[in-house]
């Protein structure tokens, strides 16, 4: 985060700037590559209010983007359409990918934030035959 | 593009004409509007010079005055000329969206045409609404009548554009009075009006791609005090240089001048009257007459509200015995704002006038040339004695037992 700055030392009008530089097809450069500026949430963690966690089972996943569309915080990490993890330095945990994700079983599947990942995948549920 | 209007060197215009003329003069990007009682005709007028060609910018039609303001807020945040007008009820709606304007430095320009506050509901001129906006952290603007009208929103734009400012202003005039009075008002010619304006220079635009702001965050204790310390600077450092160098550029454009202050026959004057809009123009009028009677009478008009010019009014004030202080607006359990704040610049002068303050004109209630020369005729006892002989709140013109507080 910014240091502490005197009131003369910022920009009029509490205006924040995305890029640290000016920028150029930012549509088709990966986030990790872009110039982000300190006071851009990229570089914070600001998901330090969720209580319960998304996790990924890439058993099951058959890399449809639902979640990685539907994700209201852009928390899906994927590459070439392929999902990869949860960013969990800005994911809040509201379940949206969770309630989206079309698979039997799910996967994606909300956890208390307090519990192990591993443990988490260890317990997760066998195909609900009735579903089908 | 747009087409031209070949003007009269004086045109017959009211005061809403004049401001619409000049918004047209300046092509505006966006105008977002909701038009209310008395300030409709500016909008109303400009929506007839889009319809007719004459304007290349966006007009949007609102649900409300929140939503005028904030429409022009986006735009303007977004990186465009951006103006609109409203009045009393549709100003007040507006005042949660005023301060985002200026926390924001958006450089807004707003026709405020002065009208009352309800209840009870009434649709005439007094400050009221004037008043409500003082502490919005905008540039306020007072016109004296039409023609001001006109030129202060040819020098708003510029003012506030400025890239040392980059603050929102108001123009103020009286609702009807100026408003709905027809009056010769000589016109600048449409390339003559922009080129004073100048091109719109986008600053920290949101909608520049390449270096994309972001605006209205959210700060609290650690960062909010210093946000607001740094407007309050720019209001008080950055706007009276900036603001006088576009006075001087329109004098040498026009011939007609503006001062921070109106001094009108202050420099010898013993009784002084302090007051806006309408009532500056029939007050030098009555101490021009006094004058004659070689009473030394002079007149101080706000022409600026907001940056409040504290040193200014204390210097062209020096000299005067008395001082009368006008406040067109219900003073809601306190002296008027003018009393308070005159008093507040005259406190620490060597002379320090005797100053009493009138609550006037509410609701569009007329101050007559009558009142006014009994006005004076109260400072001059006052600069006579050295010390108030009257209350220091008297109501003018109000009906029933005299009201007399402090």
């Amino acid at each position: 985060m910014a240091e502490n700055r005197g009131w003369d030392e910022f920009d009029a009008g509490a205006i924040l700037f995305t890029f640290n530089e000016k920028v150029d097809n930012i549509a088709t450069t990966l986030a990790e590559d872009r110039p982000y500026s300190s006071s851009s949430s990229f570089t914070a963690s600001v998901g330090d209010w969720r209580i319960e966690k998304p996790i990924f089972n890439k058993d099951y996943c058959i890399d449809c983007q639902f979640c990685w569309i539907y994700c209201p915080d852009v928390s899906i990490i994927a590459r070439d359409k392929k999902m990869i993890g949860i960013d969990f330095d800005h994911c809040k945990g509201c379940g949206i990918c969770v309630e989206v994700c079309p698979t039997n079983p799910k996967s994606l599947l909300m956890f208390g934030e307090h519990l192990d990942d591993d443990e988490c995948l260890a317990s997760w549920p066998e195909k609900d035959e009735k579903e089908v | 593009m747009a087409e031209k209007i070949d003007l009269l060197e004086t045109e017959v215009w009211d005061g809403n004409m004049a401001a619409s003329q000049a918004m047209r003069q300046a092509q505006i990007d966006v105008v977002a509007a909701y038009p209310i009682t008395p300030s409709t005709p500016v909008v109303e007028n400009y929506g007839n010079f889009l319809a007719n060609g004459y304007i290349d910018g966006e007009f949007v039609m609102v649900e409300s005055e929140h939503a005028a303001m904030s429409g022009c807020i986006g735009a303007s945040a977004a990186g465009g000329r951006v103006a609109t007008a409203t009045s009393s009820q549709g100003f007040a709606l507006m005042v949660e969206t005023l301060y985002q304007a200026s926390g924001m430095r958006l450089p807004i320009v707003l026709n405020v045409v002065n009208r009352a506050l309800a209840a009870p509901l009434n649709v005439n001129g007094d400050h009221s609404d004037m008043y409500l906006g003082r502490d919005s952290g905008w540039i306020q603007l007072n016109a004296y009548n039409a023609q001001d009208a006109y030129d202060l929103n040819l020098i708003a734009f510029k003012v506030a554009e400025n890239h040392k400012v980059r603050l929102p202003v108001m123009i103020h005039q009286d609702g009807f009075m100026t408003s709905h009075t027809a009056e010769g008002v000589k016109t600048l010619q449409d390339e003559e009006a922009y080129a004073f304006v100048g091109d719109f220079k986008p600053m920290n635009a949101m909608l520049d791609f390449e270096k994309p702001a972001t605006y209205g965050v959210q700060t609290e204790e650690d960062w909010h005090f210093e946000h607001k310390a740094r407007q309050h600077n720019d209001l008080m450092t950055k706007v009276y240089p900036v603001m006088e160098e576009v006075f001087a550029e329109f004098e040498k454009k026009t011939g007609r001048k503006f001062d921070l202050v109106t001094n009108h026959r202050l420099d010898d004057a013993e009784v002084a009257i302090v007051a806006m809009g309408t009532t500056v123009d029939t007050a030098m009028m009555v101490a021009d007459q006094l004058r004659e009677k070689g009473i030394k009478a002079g007149v101080m008009g706000m022409r600026v509200i907001r940056p409040f010019p504290f040193a200014k009014i204390a210097e062209v004030l020096s000299n005067v015995k008395a001082v009368c202080c006008m406040d067109r607006s219900s003073p809601g359990g306190a002296p008027g704002m003018l009393y308070n704040e005159i008093s507040g610049a005259l406190y620490n002068s060597a002379k320090r006038p005797v100053v009493t303050g009138y609550v006037y004109g509410l609701g569009g209630r007329d101050m007559t040339v009558e009142y006014l020369k009994g006005i004076f005729a109260d400072g001059l006892e006052n600069a006579k004695a050295g010390k108030p002989t009257t209350p220091l709140q008297q109501f003018i013109g109000v009906r029933g037992p005299k009201l007399n507080f402090l």
